[in-house]
């Protein structure tokens, strides 16, 4: 009794959050939908992070001219009864004559990249917004919010094309396009996580501690709207990689040479009649990724608390 | 319920000024000349002096967006730099093709999803189950271009010259003509009217048309044309409704009214239907008006895949040659007809669940 007494608030906490997070973890460790995501994922990055040691060739180099192969030619795997004497393209060469199997490593890269990077962003901004709102009130918090509602008035696909259209098509405005689209989501669950969090008597006890403002935002907050968080953040990584591959399928994003699984499909599109591996590949790549994400966000969604989340 | 109904109108308003002044802002936020940016390379300074007075360029912001409304407010959207043409008359021209396919999109999706979803929750943890959410799973990764493209595969390489083949492109087989209604039944419109523009309109909806004029065979090669970009555009909101059908009547079949209307020893069809459905498709409906986004998004994809000439492939044809009137004049239709399907469907809400429209 003595001991519990004499803890100070500080340590209880640090002491229960590793045991959420293992609670978590364990219940994430019993869904087998979730198992397979995060299996499928484990896959991923370690091709990504061993890109140049999986990938035979350079993913840019052209092999017109290096080799005895023709363009947009079908996979010829020796072992499974491609004669020895053409050069072995696993899943073939493209209409510039690269081989698509490194194209699609390195493309793991880029996708996990695009991902995270947009969710980063997103995400970030997100919670700056969502706390600055739910904190200060009054029309600071009127402006924000009718700011992102206005985002959430259009439909998402097509204000990411308008706004790309007006940066100008990159990759990079690609993704900020997305990730300006999916900010509100972020900012709506931490604004309404301050407004239920700051009036309990757990936050008034810290306020007559003499805590301040960040320090009631960062440790009493914030931590609350995490479990909602990170069940978006994982959801909308799926999200960022099938929306900024439609964009790059439509032109608006990566942009040649760079070896973008939308991209690739979308040069490739009219080929599905007489290359038809030329567009298979990048878009199971793609779906395969987009489901682990989604399988991978639901678990957690069911393992942290199914009722933090009313999304979907 | 008038109360409410003038209520959510008014809240709209300030919606649809927003979406004016993120259009207006985005002419205004390309790099560069201005004239340059909105009428391409090539404009001549001729042309962009005019521009440039047409639109006031060289007035204030404030009066530059005073009248852009105004030009908006009477349908002006300017011209397309490609066609050279009112991006309202190109508009019009294409929103049919675009209706019809959302519409067949969204039938699909509510007749297949909302069933798939009754069915899981009411056999939960069953075969049905499991393979619904399964396939919602799959549904929502799918992208649709890829599966567009997968269709095509499906449908036009793999299955050709059997029974299931279908049409991999293009909204008519080539000597297939529909007769507009208007001719059939003899109606006289002055050329250039209004009414002949609105005729026309109608007519262009070509399944409709052909339905009201009984012309069987446009009918089946029109329909036929749809179904695959129709299950490439419907597969995401599907699966979504699925899944939200799914957990929606799960909760509400775990309530105590549920209990008590098996306990009155009413037949468990009644139980499902009248009780736990009515109930559990409230939140549904939302859903479905929001997945109108997914789909009017997708139809860039879809269209320009299937190569059916709505609105999607327009948009797709002006990011190809940078004809931003169009994207300019499309956005704004869009969204505006986003938002009016939204307010309908809150309105259809509150009709449906008097708790919303008493609060």
């Amino acid at each position: 009794m003595a001991n519990v007494v004499e803890l100070p608030a500080e340590r209880t906490l640090q002491e229960e959050s590793p045991s959420l997070w293992r609670i978590t973890f364990r219940r994430l460790m019993r869904q087998r939908s979730a198992l397979f995501g995060l299996s499928i994922l484990s896959v991923l990055v370690i091709i990504a992070a061993f890109a140049p040691m999986i990938a035979p060739y350079d993913p840019t180099e052209v092999l017109i001219g290096k080799e005895d192969v023709k363009k947009r030619s079908a996979p010829c795997i020796h072992m499974l009864g491609c004669p020895e004497e053409q050069p072995q393209h696993l899943m073939g060469t493209d209409g510039n004559v690269r081989d698509v199997f490194s194209r699609i490593v390195f493309g793991a890269r880029i996708s996990l990249q695009i991902g995270m990077i947009v969710v980063f962003i997103a995400a970030t901004s997100g919670i700056v917004l969502g706390s600055i709102a739910g904190y200060a009130g009054g029309w600071i918090d009127n402006l924000i919010m009718r700011l992102m509602d206005i985002v959430l008035a259009f439909p998402f696909f097509l204000l990411a094309i308008a706004l790309v259209f007006v940066l100008g098509p990159s990759l990079n405005n690609a993704m900020l396009a997305i990730a300006v689209i999916s900010m509100p989501t972020y900012a709506r669950v931490v604004r309404s996580t301050v407004l239920s969090i700051r009036e309990m008597d757990y936050v008034e006890a810290s306020r007559a501690l003499g805590a301040t403002d960040r320090d009631i935002l960062f440790k009493r907050i914030l931590p609350n709207a995490m479990p909602p968080l990170i069940v978006l953040a994982t959801l909308g990584i799926a999200t960022a990689i099938l929306d900024t591959a439609a964009l790059s399928f439509l032109g608006l994003g990566a942009q040649e040479p760079m070896a973008e699984w939308g991209t690739m499909l979308g040069r490739e599109r009219n080929q599905i009649f007489s290359a038809p591996h030329l567009v298979l590949i990048p878009g199971i790549m793609i779906s395969i990724t987009v489901l682990a994400f989604n399988l991978l966000g639901d678990g957690l969604r069911d393992a942290l608390d199914p009722r933090l989340v009313h999304n979907k | 319920m008038i109360q409410y109904t003038i209520r959510r109108i008014l809240l709209a308003i300030p919606v649809v000024f927003a979406i004016l002044v993120v259009t207006f802002t985005l002419a205004r936020a390309i790099p560069g000349d201005p004239c340059k940016a909105i009428l391409g390379e090539k404009a001549t300074a001729a042309t962009c002096e005019r521009f440039t007075r047409e639109f006031g360029l060289d007035e204030p912001v404030w009066k530059q967006f005073v009248l852009y409304l105004q030009k908006i407010g009477q349908g002006d959207f300017g011209e397309s730099i490609r066609f050279g043409r009112p991006v309202l008359t190109i508009l019009l021209e294409r929103l049919p093709t675009t209706i019809e396919l959302g519409m067949s999109a969204m039938f699909l999706a509510v007749i297949v999803g909302i069933p798939a979803g009754i069915l899981s929750a009411v056999r939960r943890n069953s075969w049905i189950d499991v393979t619904t959410m399964i396939g919602a799973n799959i549904g929502v990764s799918l992208p649709v271009f890829f599966l567009g493209l997968l269709l095509i595969y499906l449908f036009a390489v793999i299955l050709k010259d059997t029974p299931f083949a279908l049409p991999p492109s293009g909204r008519l087989s080539p000597g297939v003509v529909p007769i507009p209604f208007y001719e059939v039944y003899n109606l006289t419109a002055e050329a250039g009217s209004n009414r002949l523009l609105f005729y026309d309109f109608l007519a262009k909806h070509y399944i409709f048309n052909a339905f009201i004029t009984f012309d069987w065979v446009v009918f089946w090669d029109a329909s036929r044309h749809l179904i695959l970009p129709a299950i490439a555009l419907s597969t995401i909101p599907l699966s979504i409704l699925a899944r939200m059908t799914r957990s929606s009547m799960l909760e509400v079949l775990g309530l105590d009214y549920m209990r008590t209307a098996r306990a009155k020893g009413l037949p468990e069809r009644t139980v499902i239907v009248r009780h736990a459905l009515r109930n559990a498709l409230l939140p549904v409906v939302t859903v479905a008006g929001l997945q109108l986004a997914a789909i009017l998004g997708g139809a860039v994809l879809t269209e320009t895949i299937f190569g059916l000439a709505g609105v999607g492939l327009s948009v797709y044809e002006a990011i190809t040659s940078r004809d931003f009137p169009i994207i300019q004049g499309f956005v704004i239709v869009i969204a505006l007809i986003y938002v009016t399907f939204n307010l309908l469907v809150d309105l259809s809400y509150a009709v449906l669940d008097p708790r919303i429209r008493l609060n």
